[in-house]
C-alpha cells in the first residue's frame, strides 16, 4: 500500500474521473487536475469565486464548478484547455447543479428551488421545470441515463415528474400519496422508482416507470421512520434504514419485507466476528531518543498507532442514548450501502457511532461487525470487490474484506483526519479526504 | 378456706371410739366444705349430750373440772375456782366464764355464718367468673378466625393492589413513551417549521428586493463555442412522433425487464417442479405400498393411478408447457396428499414403537405371546445361523479379497501344490495298485500257465493214464467202449480247483481286461468272475473317484 503525499485540498472536493484517468481537486477558487497514477499536474483552471461543487461529466471531458453564492457555474474542458463556458443564473441564485448523464446538460437549481433549469451545450435551448421540491434527493437519472425523475410539489401536494433524457420530453407526471416526499431513488434496472416520505411518516412507494403504483410499504404509524435508502444492484432487494434502529429489506417479486435487520447494543451471536480496534502503544527504542526530537520522531511518539483484535462475543457495543428533544437525533440506521457484488450490507446504526455493521446478504446474516475508536465518519464499498473503506476522522484508513481486516495508518507529519473516502473506478486506488487536505491511497492487487 | 386441722381431743378416758368426729382435710372442695360446715354445725342435742356425758362423769368430775379450769385459765379467762387453793368452785366465775363461752360461741357462729356467706358468694362469683371466661374464650376464638380471615382478605387485597400498580406503571410507561414519540415529531414538526418559515422570510424579501432591483442582469450563458452532442447525432425538434417514441421506449424497457424476470421466474418454477417430481416420487417410494389397507385402497388405488397418470403426463410432456393452474394444483395436491401419508404412516410406526415399548398389544395384530416368543426364537436362532454362514463367508471372501496379489498367488499355489501332492499321492498309490494287479496278473498268468503246462501235462498223464488204462481195459475187457468223455469229469474236479483257485485268487481283485487266453475255459470262468467282479471293480474306481471328490470337496 503506497500513499502519495498530502496536497491541498479545501471543500472535501476531490474527485476520481468516471474513466479513472484523471483526479479533479479544489483549493479555493482554482481547479487542479491531475494525473490519477501519477499526480501530476494536467491542468489548472482558476474559478471566478471559491467553489463550492465541482462534477465530472460521464464522459471525463468535462468540469463544472458551481459558486452558489455567486450564483455561477463554470464549465470547462480536458480536451481543450482554453474553452470555457460561464452559466450565470443572476438573481435567481443557485443552490444546486449537476450534469445530465449524456454529459451535454447543466441542470442548475435555483434558490428556493423555484425551478430547475435546463442549460445544453450543445444548442442554444433551455428548459425549465417549475416547482421541484426542495428535499434531500429531488433529483434521479436511471443508471443507464435515460431517464430523469423530478420530485415536484404544487399545492401542497407531491408530484413526480418523469424525462427523457434524450429530448427533454415529460414523460409521466403523476402525484404521489406521500405527505411530504423526502427523496427518489430509480432501481439499477431503471424500470422502478422508489420514493418515500419524510421521517414523520414511514412510507415507501414503488412506481414503475410509467408511472403506475407497483407497490407501498409502510411498517409503522408513528414513530420516527426513514432515515436511508439504498438499492442493491441487482435491483433484488431495497434496504430501508429506520429511525429505530432496524434495516427492513423488501423484495422486488413481491415488494413485501423478507427479513429485518437489528442493531443492538449488545452483539450475542456466535457466528458474527467482531473487529475491535485497539491501540497499541509505540515502542521508541531509548537510544534513539535525541534533543531536540525529530519531527518523525514527535509524529511517531505522539501518533497512536492501532489494530484489529477479534472480540469474543457476547460484546457489548458503545451505546449513545439521544438527546430526546433535538430534531433530527442522532439514532437509527443512517448509512446503507451495498458492496457491488450484491454480497454484503453494510451499514451504520447512528446510536451506536463506532460501529460499521457488514450483513451478508445471501444469509441475510450479520457477519462482521467493526468496532473502532472514534465516531465513523464515511464508508464506500470497492467498486469491483466486496472491500469496504472504513474512516473515522484519525489518520488511519479502515479496510475490510472477506478475508479479513487491517489498519493502515497515512505516514505523514502533523494530523491528518481522514473524513471522507472515495474508491477510484477500478478498485485500485483510493481518495482520502480531510477538511484541508487530501491523499491518495495506491493499493497493490494482493492486498486484502 | 383454711386448714381444718384434726382436732384431736386427748381423751382420758379410755373412750376411743368417743374421739372428736369432726375430722377435716385440706383442701377441700367448696361444696364438701359447705357441707363439712353444716356438719359442723351444733351438733344435735342427742350427741351432745352423749358427749357430755362422755367427757365428765361421776368418777372424774374432779378430773375434767380441773382440765376445765386450766384450759380456761390457758384461754384467758379468770380460774372457776376459788381463791383458795381447794376444789370449791367459784360459781360466779364459773357463770361468768361459761357466759363469756357463750359470747364467744356466739360470736364464733356469726362470724361463720358470715364467712359461708362470703364463701357462697365468692363460689358463686367464681362460677360466674369461669362462665365469663368460657365466654371469653370462646369469643377469642371466634375473633382470632376472624382475624385469619381478614388477614388473608388483606392479603389478596394487596396481592391486587400490587397488580393494579404494575399495571398502572405499565400503562404509565407506555403512556411515556407515546408521549416521548409524539414529542419527538413535535419538535421535528417545529424544526420543520421553522425552517420553512425561514425560508420563506427569506422568499419575501428576495422578492421584496426583486421588485425594487429593476435593474437585474439578464440570465445568460456565455460559452465559447458549442459543443457536439455526445452521441453525435443532432437535436430534434419535439413532435409527436417523438413523444410516441418515448412511449414506444419506455414501454420497450420495461418489457425487456419483465421478459427478463419472467425468464428468470421460469427457470426457478422448472427447478422447482423438478425437484417437487422428486421428491413425490422419493415419498411414494418410502411409503410401504402393504401398509394400505384395504378400504384406503380404493382411494390409494385412486391416487396412484392418478399419480400415475401425472408422472406420465408431466415426463410425456416439456415441463414449461405445463404452467397452468390445473396442473399446478394437481402436483402441489398429490404431494401434499403424500406427504399426508408418509406423516401418518411415520406416525403410526412412532405409535407402534411406542406401544411396543409400553407392552400393550394391539387388537388388530393378536398373536399369542407364547407363538410370537417362539417365532421370535427361532426368527432368532436362523439369524444366528445366517449370521454366523455370512461371517464366515465374508471372513473367506476378505481372505480372498484383501490379501495382496504374492499372497493370492501362493495360497493358489499352495492349493494347487497340495492338489498336486494329493494328485500325486493318489498316482502313486495307483501305480502301486497297478503294479500290484500287474504282478498278480503276472502271477497269474504264470499260474494260468504254469496251471495249463500242469493240466498239459495231467492231460498227458491222464491221456497216458487212459490209454494205458484203455489198453489195460481194451486190454482187459475190449467189450467196455464206454468214451468218457474226457473233459467233463475230470474237468469238474479240475474247473473246482480252478474256480476254487481263481476263488482264492478273487480277493485280490483284478482288472482283468487282459486275461490269458491260454486256459480258455479257465479265462472263460475268469472271465465271468472277473465280470461278475467288474461290477465290483468299476466300483472301486468310482469309489476312488468320489473319494477323490470327497477329498477334493473337504
Amino acid at each position: 500500500m503506497n500513499f502519495s503525499e498530502l496536497f491541498k485540498l479545501s471543500g472535501l472536493l476531490g474527485r476520481f474521473s468516471p474513466d479513472g484517468k484523471c483526479l479533479a481537486s479544489c483549493v479555493q477558487h482554482r481547479l487542479v487536475v491531475r494525473d490519477a497514477s501519477t499526480l501530476q499536474i494536467l491542468q489548472l483552471y482558476t474559478c471566478l469565486d471559491q467553489i463550492q461543487y465541482i462534477e465530472w461529466s460521464s464522459d471525463s471531458l468535462f468540469i463544472l464548478c458551481a459558486m452558489y453564492k455567486r450564483g455561477i457555474v463554470q464549465v470547462w474542458s480536458l480536451e481543450q484547455p482554453d474553452w470555457h463556458c460561464k452559466i450565470d443564473e443572476g438573481s435567481a441564485g443557485l443552490v444546486a447543479s449537476c450534469w445530465s448523464p449524456d454529459g451535454r446538460h447543466i441542470l442548475n437549481t435555483t434558490e428556493f428551488h423555484l425551478r430547475i433549469t435546463v442549460w445544453s451545450l450543445c444548442t442554444k435551448s433551455v428548459s425549465y421545470i417549475k416547482y421541484p421540491k426542495a428535499c434531500q434527493q429531488g433529483v434521479a437519472f436511471t443508471k443507464d441515463g435515460r431517464y430523469m425523475a423530478v420530485a415536484e410539489r404544487r399545492d401542497c401536494k407531491d408530484f413526480i415528474s418523469i424525462f427523457v433524457c434524450r429530448n427533454w420530453q415529460l414523460l409521466r407526471h403523476f402525484d404521489t400519496e406521500t405527505q411530504d416526499l423526502f427523496g427518489i431513488e430509480w432501481a439499477p434496472n431503471g424500470c422502478v422508482l422508489a420514493a418515500w416520505d419524510t421521517c414523520l411518516e414511514y412510507k415507501v412507494l414503488l412506481y414503475s416507470l410509467d408511472g403506475r403504483l407497483l407497490s407501498s410499504y409502510r411498517a409503522y404509524e408513528w414513530p420516527l421512520g426513514i432515515k436511508s435508502v439504498a438499492w442493491s444492484p441487482s435491483s433484488q432487494f431495497l434496504a430501508i434504514g429506520s429511525f429505530d434502529e432496524k434495516v427492513r429489506i423488501l423484495n422486488h417479486v413481491t415488494w413485501k419485507k423478507i427479513t429485518e435487520l437489528d442493531h443492538p447494543a449488545t452483539v450475542a451471536s456466535i457466528k458474527t466476528i467482531v473487529y475491535k480496534e485497539v491501540e497499541k502503544s509505540p515502542t521508541v527504542g531509548t537510544e534513539r531518543l535525541s534533543f531536540p526530537p525529530t519531527r518523525s520522531l514527535a509524529s511517531c511518539l505522539f501518533s497512536t498507532q492501532s489494530k484489529y483484535e477479534i472480540s469474543q462475543v457476547p460484546v457489548s457495543l458503545q451505546y449513545i442514548k439521544p438527546v430526546a428533544d433535538r430534531a433530527n437525533p442522532k439514532v437509527g440506521v443512517g448509512m446503507l450501502a451495498f458492496s457491488g457484488d450484491n454480497c454484503f450490507l453494510a451499514t451504520k446504526n447512528d446510536n451506536i457511532p463506532n460501529a460499521v455493521w457488514i450483513w451478508d446478504v445471501r444469509k441475510l446474516k450479520l457477519t462482521v461487525v467493526l468496532e473502532q475508536l472514534c465516531t465513523i465518519q464515511y464508508f464506500q464499498w470497492d467498486p469491483c470487490q466486496p472491500r469496504l473503506a472504513v474512516c473515522t476522522g484519525s489518520s488511519r484508513v479502515y479496510l475490510w474484506s472477506p478475508a479479513g481486516c487491517v489498519v493502515v495508518q497515512v505516514p505523514g507529519e502533523g494530523d491528518f483526519q481522514i473524513v471522507s473516502v472515495s474508491w477510484h473506478p477500478n478498485g485500485d486506488s483510493m481518495l482520502l479526504l480531510s477538511k484541508d487536505h487530501f491523499c491518495v491511497c495506491y493499493l497493490e492487487r494482493e492486498e486484502v | 378456706m383454711g386448714d381444718w386441722k384434726t382436732i384431736t381431743v386427748p381423751v382420758l378416758s379410755s373412750d376411743s371410739k368417743n374421739t372428736f368426729p369432726y375430722t377435716s382435710e385440706r383442701k377441700r372442695s367448696p361444696t364438701s366444705m359447705s357441707s363439712q360446715v353444716l356438719r359442723l354445725s351444733l351438733p344435735s342435742s342427742k350427741s351432745m349430750h352423749s358427749f357430755f356425758s362422755a367427757f365428765c362423769t361421776e368418777e372424774n368430775i374432779e378430773q375434767s373440772i380441773s382440765y376445765i379450769d386450766r384450759e380456761l385459765t390457758t384461754l384467758g379467762f379468770p380460774s372457776i375456782y376459788a381463791e383458795s387453793k381447794g376444789k370449791e368452785l367459784n360459781l360466779v366465775s364459773m357463770v361468768n366464764c361459761m357466759n363469756e363461752l357463750l359470747v364467744l360461741q356466739h360470736k364464733n357462729l356469726r362470724a361463720q355464718e358470715e364467712i359461708e356467706i362470703q364463701h357462697l358468694k365468692l363460689g358463686s362469683d367464681m362460677d360466674h367468673l369461669q362462665n365469663c371466661y368460657a365466654k371469653l374464650k370462646e369469643q377469642l376464638e371466634l375473633s382470632k378466625r376472624e382475624i385469619v380471615g381478614l388477614q388473608e382478605r388483606d392479603r389478596q387485597l394487596q396481592t391486587k393492589n400490587r397488580n393494579l400498580h404494575q399495571l398502572l406503571k405499565n400503562e404509565k410507561d407506555e403512556v411515556q413513551k407515546l408521549q416521548n414519540v409524539i414529542s419527538s415529531r413535535a419538535t421535528q414538526y417545529n424544526h420543520d417549521m421553522k425552517r420553512k418559515e425561514r425560508e420563506y422570510n427569506k422568499l419575501k424579501e428576495r422578492l421584496h428586493q426583486l421588485v425594487m432591483n429593476k435593474k437585474d442582469k439578464k440570465l445568460a450563458m456565455e460559452v465559447l463555442n458549442y459543443v457536439g452532442r455526445a452521441d453525435g447525432k443532432r437535436g430534434a425538434w419535439r413532435t409527436d412522433k417523438t413523444e410516441a417514441r418515448n412511449e414506444e421506449e419506455m414501454y420497450k424497457v420495461l418489457l425487456s425487464d419483465y421478459e427478463q424476470r419472467q425468464k428468470q421466474l421460469l427457470l426457478e418454477n422448472t427447478e422447482l417442479k423438478k425437484v417437487l417430481q422428486q421428491m413425490k416420487k422419493d415419498i411414494i417410494s418410502l411409503l410401504p405400498p402393504q401398509k394400505q389397507k384395504p378400504k384406503e385402497r380404493s382411494e390409494d388405488g385412486l391416487v396412484l393411478s392418478d399419480q400415475e397418470e401425472d408422472i406420465g403426463e408431466l415426463n410425456k410432456e416439456n415441463m414449461w408447457e405445463l404452467s397452468c393452474e390445473t396442473v399446478r394444483e394437481q402436483l402441489t395436491n398429490s404431494i401434499r396428499k403424500q406427504w399426508r401419508m408418509l406423516k401418518n404412516h411415520v406416525e403410526k410406526l412412532d405409535n407402534q414403537v411406542s406401544r411396543g415399548h409400553s407392552g400393550a398389544l394391539n387388537e388388530k395384530d393378536v398373536i399369542s405371546r407364547e407363538d410370537h416368543e417362539l417365532q421370535t426364537e427361532k426368527l432368532e436362532l436362523e439369524i444366528q445361523q445366517c449370521k454366523e454362514m455370512i461371517r464366515t463367508q465374508q471372513q473367506l471372501l476378505q481372505q480372498q479379497l484383501t490379501c495382496d496379489d504374492d499372497t493370492t498367488l501362493l495360497l493358489q499355489d499352495c492349493y494347487l501344490l497340495e492338489e498336486r501332492e494329493r494328485l500325486q499321492e493318489e498316482w502313486r498309490l495307483f501305480r502301486e495298485q497297478k503294479k500290484n494287479f500287474e504282478k498278480e496278473r503276472k502271477s497269474f498268468t504264470e499260474a494260468a500257465i504254469r496251471l495249463g503246462l500242469e493240466r498239459k501235462a495231467f492231460e498227458e498223464d491222464r491221456g497216458a493214464w487212459l490209454k494205458h488204462q484203455f489198453l489195460s481195459m481194451t486190454a482187459d475187457c475190449k467189450s467196455e467202449n464206454a468214451t468218457i468223455p474226457a473233459t467233463t469229469p475230470s474237468s469238474d474236479p479240475d474247473i473246482h480247483i480252478v474256480r476254487s483257485t481263481s476263488l482264492q485268487r478273487r480277493p485280490p481283485s483284478v482288472s482283468s481286461s487282459t486275461a490269458s487266453p491260454e486256459p480258455c475255459q479257465i479265462s472263460q470262468y475268469i472271465i465271468q468272475n472277473s465280470v461278475a467282479e467288474t461290477p465290483a471293480a468299476d466300483n472301486m474306481p468310482n469309489l476312488w473317484v468320489e473319494s477323490d471328490d470327497k477329498e477334493e470337496t473337504e
